[in-house]
């Protein structure tokens, strides 16, 4: 079987990827998907530990990742009605035009 | 390395890579659901059927075409950004450290490389998931609920399309 650090690894490269995207590109949606994919790696490293190490309980780290799962539904639907928001208002997602709080 | 692992980890960082850097949004949007199963086969390997439908349920069926959709609605002629801009550079970097610090505590520390083996344990049943799920987390699976309609109906609202201030003026002296 595929040993543990295997995963923790490719956790660690998704969740890097999902950082340089969020952090590169200019796109306000680019940036809500890099968010997406950095909560993806932290539930692979919840299914990960829940089944290679010993629990008390049979399901924690499931239910850890039903939630997340959940919570991540919600963030993505408030966080794209915000750009469709912001579209209106400004006709544009690129966050380096969207500084009218710029002192 | 077993094979099966070794298919879905490239196909999954292939991906999401393309996902973070193709020029055409939609598919960006295409890859990361490409990504977003492959992570789902990998919950599926590791023995949690739950989740990893749950994953293609909310993640292929619900996120990515809700992103797809956004994409759509907001596409715009601007011309596009230069690939190699500063805040890519910088970003990248960023990440890289991020990468190297990650895995050198993943591979330097003891207790994670002595384990290569899952323990031996049935595979919880959707009954078990069920059980746990009305008893013991109880609490978190109603304020989950309440959560989910305060999103619901703020999002709506969000997204609402607001009256223009003409219109409004019409509203409040009509003539």
């Amino acid at each position: 079987m595929t040993p543990l650090h295997y995963y923790l690894l490719l956790s660690a490269l998704i969740f890097c990827i999902g950082l340089a995207g969020a952090l590169a590109r200019r796109n306000a949606i680019l940036v809500l998907v890099g968010i997406e994919l950095m909560l993806n790696a932290a539930n692979l490293n919840f299914i990960a530990f829940w089944r290679y190490l010993p629990a008390d309980a049979a399901v924690t780290g499931l239910m850890f990742v039903i939630f997340s799962i959940a919570v991540a539904a919600a963030e993505a639907a408030v966080g794209l009605a915000l750009i469709i928001s912001i579209y209106r208002h400004y006709k544009t997602v690129n966050l380096d035009k969207v500084d009218s709080l710029k002192g | 390395m077993p094979i099966a692992f070794a298919i879905i980890a490239a196909l999954t960082v292939v991906s999401a890579v393309a996902a973070m850097s193709l020029r055409n949004l939609v598919h960006c949007a295409l890859c990361l659901a490409v990504a977003f199963a492959g992570l789902a086969a990998l919950y599926l390997q590791l023995g949690a059927p739950f989740a990893g439908w749950a994953q293609v349920l909310v993640y292929i069926g619900a996120v990515a075409i809700l992103i797809v959709f956004a994409i759509l609605l907001t596409r715009s002629d601007a011309p596009s950004q230069p690939t190699f801009s500063r805040s890519w550079i910088v970003g990248v970097a960023v990440a890289l450290v991020v990468f190297v610090i990650l895995a050198r505590a993943i591979s330097s520390s003891s207790p994670v490389h002595n384990i290569s083996e899952a323990p031996e344990r049935p595979e919880p049943t959707i009954k078990a998931i069920g059980n746990q799920l009305m008893t013991r987390y109880i609490l978190p699976l109603e304020a989950m609920g309440l959560l989910l309609t305060a999103a619901t109906i703020g999002a709506v609202i969000i997204a609402m399309r607001e009256p223009k201030p003409a219109d409004a003026e019409r509203k409040q002296n009509p003539s």
